[in-house]
C-alpha cells in the first residue's frame, strides 16, 4: 500500500513535468495542426541551460551546492531559461514552418523531424555524448513519512509542484482571459476567419510558440534539477511521453493535456515500481497506439467526434 | 455491375430508392427523413438554395457519409451505409462540386484509376506480369482512351490532369466516373464555373450519354436553364426536407419552391 | 543543377525522341551498373593512384546498396501511397532478427540463408499488415506518430528479451514461465545482440575456398549479391509503379476520397502498400544481419527510420532512381567523405581549440559525430527550398509544392473538412488553369506527352 502511494506520489510529480511539454505540442497542434517535433528537444536544451546556470552558480560564483541560496538563484534563472527557450522555440517556427504554412501537412512535419535532428546535435554539442550530472542544488530532505517511517515525500517534491503547478494555472488563466489568449483560441478554431477579423495570425503563432517554448524551458529546469542530469537524448525519451499525454487529453485541449501528463506520469511510475523501468518506455508507447487507434480524439472527448 | 445477381426484379423500374434518410452532424439535422427515387433511365435534378442539403444527401448515396436513419437501395440492393468504393461496384459513379482530379497523373491515368476496379490483376501479377495482365493493361488503356475520345479529350491523354483547362477537367471527371461501369451517374454541378457555350455543350452531352450509353443521371444544379433543360424530374430540398417534387414545369409553378428561393433572395442562383 | 537534370526529360517532343530518350537511358543504367560492378575490382588502384579523392571502399557501397533497398522500399509507403512511416527501421529489425534466430547458434538453429531470406521478408511483412490494418486509417501525421512509437517498441522489446523473466503471481504458486530465480531468459540476446550469423553461403568451390560466403570478410562477393538484391528490388518497385496498383497508390496520395469514389478500396490498398514496403525492409534486414554476422538491438533506432526518410527526401519523393542515387549520395556522406573531411581537416583544429581553452567536447570532436545534424539541416531546407528532391519523377515537384491536396490524409471529406483543409480546397479549386505554380513552358503547343511519368 504504501509503495503503492509512493509510485502515486512519483507519478504526480513527474506527470505535472510530463503535461508542462504535453501542454506545448496541444497549444502548436492546436493552431498549426502541426506535430511539432522539435518541441521535446527544446525542453532538452531547458536542461542543457539548467546544467550552466548551476554550473555557473556553484563553479563559477562559487555558491556551495548544498545552500539554499543556491537554489534560490537557480530558480531566479527559471525566467531567463524560459526566455531562450520560448526564443528558441519561436526562431524554429519562423525558420522551419512559416515558410511551409501553405504546402501539403506533411511537409512542415518533415521539417520539424529536420528541426528535432539539429538541435539534438546542439544539445550534443553543449553536453557531449553522456549524460552530465547537474549540480545537486536541489534539496533531497524527506518532509513526510509514512506510519512505517519509510519516506513519503521530500522537499525536492514540492519544490517541483510549486514551479509546475502556478505555471499550468497562469497559463489556463492567460489563454482564457486575456485578449491574446482569445486571439489564440481564435486562431486555432479557424485560422482564416481569425485574420479577416483583424486578429494578426503570425504574432499570434509566434506568441503560441514562445509560450510553449517558455513551458518545455521550465519543464527543462524541474527536470534537471529533479533527476540531477541532462542528457541530449532526453528529448526523444520525454518527447514521446508527452507527446501520448496530449494525444489522451485530447489533443488542442489544455486541460487535457494536464491530465493527460498526470495519466502518463502514474502510469510511467507505477511500472518503474511494479513492472520494471525498461519497459516502461514501451508500455508508454502502446498505450500511445493503443489510444490513437480508439480515441483519436482522445480519453476526455465528449460529443465532439463530427471533427476530422 | 459485376456484384448484381441477376435474380432481382424491380415492379415499379427503380434504380435507386431512398426511404425516410436522416443525416444528423451532431446537432444539426442536414438531411431530414427524404424519401427519394430515381426511375431507370431517367434524368433526375435535386435542387434547393446553398445548405439545402443536396451533397449531403449525394454523399449519403455515394458511402460517403451513412445516413443517420432510412434507407437506400440500388438496383434491388440495400447499399445502405456501404463504403465508398462499394458503391462504386454496384454501379454508382459521382463526380465532384469542386474537382477532383488526381492532379499530378495524366487525363489517361485518371481514367485508368477508373477502371481498376474492373481490373483482375493483383500485386503479385503486377510484378510478374503474365501474359493475361500485359492483355488486361492493354484493354484498359485502349478503353481509357475510348473514354477519352467520348469527352473530346483523346488528344490531350497524357496531359496532367491539373494543367487541362477548366472545362476539360470538368469533362475528365466524368470521363473517369464513366470509366467505372455505372448504370447511375451523379454530376454534383456540372456546369459550376462554365460559361453558356460550354453549359450547353455539357447539357448535350449528358443527354447524349443517356440515348448512347443508357445511363441513369441525378444532378444537383444550381443553373436552373439547364435543370429546367434536361430533367424529367426535379427533386426540391430545403433545409434538408423535400419541399417539392415532380416535372419542371410542376416545380416551377409550386409556390413553396418559389418562396424558398426568392424568400432568401436568388444570390443563390447561378 | 536542376534544369541539367530536367530538361532532357521535358524536351521530348514525340514518340521517336521518346525512344532515343529511353536508349540515352538504356545507356546510362548499362554505364552504371558496369561500373558497380568492377569498382571493388579497380578501388586499390584507384585509390592508389589519387589518393587525394575520398574513394568509398566496397563496404561502404554495401551499406549504400542497403540503405537503396530500404529506401526503394519505403518509397513505396511514402512516394506512392503518400503515407508517412517514421518506424520503418522496425521492419528491418524484425527482417534482421527473424534471420538471427533461424541462422545462428542463438536457438542452435541453422537454416540456410536463402530460405531464410524469404522468412525474413514475409515476417515483415505481416507485421506491416498488423501494424497497418488498425492504423492507416489515421490522419498523415497521427500515422507517423503511431509508426515511430512502433519502431521504438520493436528495438526496446528486442532489447528486453535478452533478460525476460515471467513468474505466476506468489498466489499461483509462483512457478517461472520464463527465466528463473538467478536470472531472465534470454530470447534476443538483448544489448550483446546475437552474434555469430550464418552469413549465406554458396558451395562453390574456387580460388576463394571452398565456397563462397557474403559476410563482411568477404566485401567483394557480398557487394554482388547486395547488388542483385537492389536489382530485383528496383525492377519489382518500377512493376508496382506501372501497375494498376501503382495508379491506386498514386490516386490516393492526389486525394483519397476521390479514390475511394472510384471504386478503389483504400484501406486495402494502403494496406498492401504498408506490408510490401515492410517487406523490402525484412530484405534488407536479413542481408545486413547475415552480412554483418551479428545484430545488436540498438542498430535499428529511430535514427535508421529518419535516415531512410531523408534519403527519399533528398533523392526525390516517388522516383525510383532518385531515390538510389539518395541513398548512395547520403550513405557516401555518412560513411566515407565526413570521416575523410573529420580526419583530414576539421578534427585537428577544433580538437587543438577545445585544448587550449579547455573545452572537453571541443577536443573530443569528432565531425562524424555530427552527421546528424547535417542531415537535419538538409532536411529543412530541402522541404522549403526543393521539396520534389534533387532527381524527381515528373509530376512530383509541382505536388509538393502544394498544388496538389495530398501527401496527406485527412479522413475528412466534403462538408467535414476542417478549415485548414478547407482553405487547401479552396486554393486547389479557385486555382484557374494554369496553375500559378506550374510554369508556363509546361505547355509548349506541341507537348502534350513529357509530362507522363508512366
Amino acid at each position: 500500500m504504501e509503495e503503492l502511494v509512493k509510485a502515486l506520489t512519483i507519478g504526480v510529480t513527474n506527470g505535472l513535468i510530463i503535461a508542462l511539454i504535453a501542454i506545448g505540442y496541444t497549444l502548436v497542434y492546436g493552431i498549426l495542426e502541426l506535430i511539432n517535433f522539435a518541441h521535446a528537444d527544446v525542453f532538452m536544451l531547458g536542461t542543457a541551460f539548467t546544467y550552466f546556470a548551476t554550473e555557473l552558480i556553484v563553479r563559477g560564483i562559487g555558491i556551495p551546492a548544498s545552500s539554499t541560496l543556491a537554489l534560490v538563484v537557480t530558480l531566479m534563472a527559471l525566467p531567463i531559461i524560459m526566455l531562450m527557450t520560448a526564443t528558441i522555440n519561436a526562431s524554429i517556427e519562423r525558420l522551419a514552418y512559416r515558410p511551409l504554412r501553405n504546402a501539403p501537412r506533411l511537409a512542415p512535419l518533415i521539417s520539424a523531424i529536420g528541426m528535432s535532428f539539429v538541435l539534438q546535435n546542439v544539445g550534443l554539442l553543449l553536453l557531449g555524448p553522456s549524460q552530465k550530472a547537474v549540480e545537486p542544488v536541489l534539496p533531497r530532505t524527506d518532509l513526510v513519512f509514512f506510519p512505517s517511517g519509510a519516506a513519503w515525500f521530500g522537499v525536492d517534491e514540492i519544490i517541483v509542484l510549486g514551479v509546475t503547478i502556478p505555471l499550468l494555472l497562469t497559463l489556463r488563466w492567460f489563454v482564457a482571459n486575456t485578449r491574446q489568449g482569445k486571439a489564440m483560441r481564435a486562431t486555432a478554431q479557424d485560422r482564416e476567419a481569425s485574420g479577416l477579423m483583424g486578429i494578426d495570425v503570425n504574432r499570434t503563432i509566434s506568441l503560441t510558440f514562445l509560450i510553449a517554448g517558455g513551458l518545455a524551458g521550465a519543464a527543462g529546469l524541474v527536470v534537471a534539477l529533479y533527476y540531477g542530469q541532462t542528457f541530449f537524448q532526453y528529448g526523444l525519451q520525454f518527447g514521446l511521453l508527452s507527446f501520448t499525454a496530449a494525444v489522451m487529453g485530447g489533443i488542442g485541449n489544455l486541460t487535457g493535456a494536464t491530465l493527460g501528463g498526470l495519466f502518463v506520469g502514474i502510469v510511467a511510475a507505477m511500472s518503474d515500481r511494479f513492472i520494471e523501468a525498461k519497459w516502461t518506455s514501451v508500455i508508454v508507447f502502446s498505450l500511445l497506439i493503443l489510444v490513437l487507434i480508439f480515441r483519436p480524439t482522445g480519453l476526455l472527448a465528449e460529443a465532439q467526434t463530427e471533427r476530422a | 455491375m459485376t456484384a448484381m445477381p441477376a435474380a432481382t426484379r424491380e415492379p415499379a423500374d427503380d434504380l435507386l430508392v431512398a426511404t425516410g434518410c436522416t443525416k444528423r452532424f451532431g446537432g444539426l439535422i442536414a438531411v431530414s427523413d427524404v424519401d427519394f427515387t430515381i426511375p431507370r433511365g431517367s434524368i433526375v435534378s435535386l435542387i434547393g438554395p446553398n445548405g439545402a442539403g443536396k451533397t449531403t444527401f449525394f454523399n449519403m448515396i455515394t458511402g460517403l457519409y451513412v445516413p443517420t436513419e432510412g434507407r437506400i437501395t440500388f438496383d434491388g440492393i440495400d447499399i445502405t451505409g456501404d463504403k465508398p468504393h462499394e458503391v462504386v461496384r454496384v454501379g454508382i459513379a459521382r463526380t465532384f462540386q469542386n474537382i477532383r482530379l488526381f492532379g499530378n497523373m495524366s487525363a489517361e491515368s485518371n481514367v485508368l484509376v477508373g477502371l481498376h476496379h474492373r481490373l483482375k490483376g493483383r500485386w503479385f501479377g503486377a510484378i510478374l506480369k503474365p501474359p493475361s495482365i500485359i492483355r488486361e493493361e492493354e484493354e484498359a488503356h485502349a478503353r481509357a482512351r475510348e473514354l477519352l475520345d467520348l469527352v473530346g479529350l483523346g488528344r490531350r491523354k497524357d496531359t496532367l490532369a491539373r494543367n487541362l483547362p477548366y472545362g476539360d477537367q470538368r469533362r475528365l471527371e466524368i470521363a473517369r466516373a464513366l470509366a467505372t461501369g455505372p448504370k447511375l451517374l451523379l454530376l454534383d454541378e456540372p456546369t459550376a464555373g462554365m460559361n453558356p457555350e460550354e453549359t450547353r455543350r455539357l447539357t448535350d452531352f449528358v443527354r447524349e450519354l443517356r440515348t448512347r450509353l443508357g445511363l441513369t443521371v441525378l444532378l444537383i444544379e444550381h443553373d436552373m436553364k439547364v435543370v429546367m433543360g434536361i430533367s424529367d424530374r426535379v427533386t426540391v430540398l430545403d433545409h434538408g426536407e423535400k419541399i417539392a417534387e415532380g416535372s419542371p414545369a410542376e416545380v416551377r409553378a409550386d409556390p413553396r419552391v418559389v418562396e424558398a428561393y426568392l424568400g432568401r433572395g436568388a444570390a443563390s442562383e447561378g | 543543377m536542376t534544369e541539367a537534370v530536367r530538361a532532357p526529360r521535358r524536351s521530348i517532343p514525340n514518340p521517336l525522341a521518346g525512344m532515343e530518350e529511353r536508349r540515352r537511358q538504356t545507356v546510362i543504367l548499362l554505364i552504371v551498373v558496369a561500373l558497380a560492378l568492377i569498382y571493388p575490382l579497380i578501388y586499390r588502384p584507384l585509390s592508389n593512384a589519387i589518393p587525394a579523392v575520398p574513394w568509398p571502399g566496397t563496404a561502404v557501397l554495401v551499406v549504400c546498396a542497403t540503405f537503396a533497398i530500404l529506401a526503394l522500399g519505403l518509397n513505396i509507403v511514402m512516394g506512392f501511397a503518400g503515407l508517412l512511416d517514421l518506424g520503418y527501421v522496425a521492419f528491418y529489425a524484425i527482417g534482421a532478427y527473424t534471420t538471427a534466430f533461424l541462422a545462428s547458434s542463438h536457438f542452435g538453429i541453422h537454416i540456410s540463408w536463402w530460405i531464410v531470406l524469404w522468412i525474413a521478408v514475409a515476417a515483415a511483412a505481416i507485421f506491416g499488415v498488423m501494424l497497418g490494418a488498425p492504423t492507416l486509417k489515421l490522419r498523415g501525421d497521427y500515422l507517423a506518430i503511431v509508426t515511430l512509437g512502433f519502431g521504438e517498441i520493436v528495438r526496446l522489446v528486442f532489447r528486453n528479451l535478452g533478460d525476460i523473466t515471467i513468474a505466476l503471481p506468489a498466489f499461483l504458486g509462483g512457478a517461472y514461465l520464463l527465466g528463473s530465480a538467478e536470472g531472465g531468459a534470454n530470447l534476443t540476446g538483448g544489448n550483446v545482440g546475437i552474434n555469430p550469423i550464418d552469413p549465406p553461403i554458396i558451395p562453390i568451390p574456387g580460388p576463394w575456398g571452398a565456397s563462397i560466403v557474403f559476410s563482411n570478410q568477404n566485401v567483394i562477393a557480398s557487394w554482388y549479391l547486395v547488388l542483385a538484391l537492389l536489382a530485383i528490388t528496383f525492377f519489382i518497385c518500377r512493376r508496382l509503379r506501372d501497375s494498376k496498383l501503382g495508379r491506386a497508390w498514386m490516386a490516393i496520395r492526389e486525394d483519397e476520397t476521390a479514390a475511394a469514389a472510384m471504386g478503389i478500396n483504400t484501406v486495402t490498398t494502403k494496406l498492401l502498400a504498408f506490408s510490401l514496403g515492410a517487406s523490402f525492409s525484412g530484405f534488407a534486414g536479413a542481408f545486413t544481419g547475415a552480412y554483418n554476422t551479428a545484430i545488436f538491438a540498438e542498430t535499428f533506432s529511430y535514427n535508421v527510420s529518419i535516415l531512410v526518410v531523408i534519403i527519399i527526401i533528398v533523392g526525390g519523393i516517388g522516383s525510383l532512381r532518385g531515390v538510389v542515387i539518395g541513398a548512395f549520395a547520403l550513405l557516401y556522406v555518412d560513411r566515407t567523405l565526413l570521416p575523410w573531411l573529420g580526419d583530414h581537416i576539421v578534427n585537428e583544429p577544433i580538437h587543438n581549440l577545445g585544448v587550449a581553452t579547455g573545452q572537453q567536447v571541443l577536443a573530443d570532436f569528432k565531425l562524424t559525430t555530427y552527421n546528424y545534424l547535417l542531415f537535419g539541416i538538409v532536411l529543412v531546407i530541402m522541404m522549403i527550398r526543393r521539396p520534389e528532391g534533387l532527381f524527381p519523377d515528373a509530376g512530383a515537384k509541382a505536388e509538393m509544392h502544394g498544388v496538389g491536396i495530398a501527401a496527406e490524409v485527412t479522413g475528412a471529406t466534403g462538408d467535414e473538412l476542417t478549415a485548414l483543409g478547407e482553405l487547401e480546397e479552396v486554393d486547389l479549386d479557385d486555382a484557374p488553369i494554369p496553375d500559378p505554380n506550374a510554369p508556363p513552358p509546361e505547355q509548349p503547343p506541341t507537348a502534350t506527352g513529357p509530362e507522363a511519368a508512366t
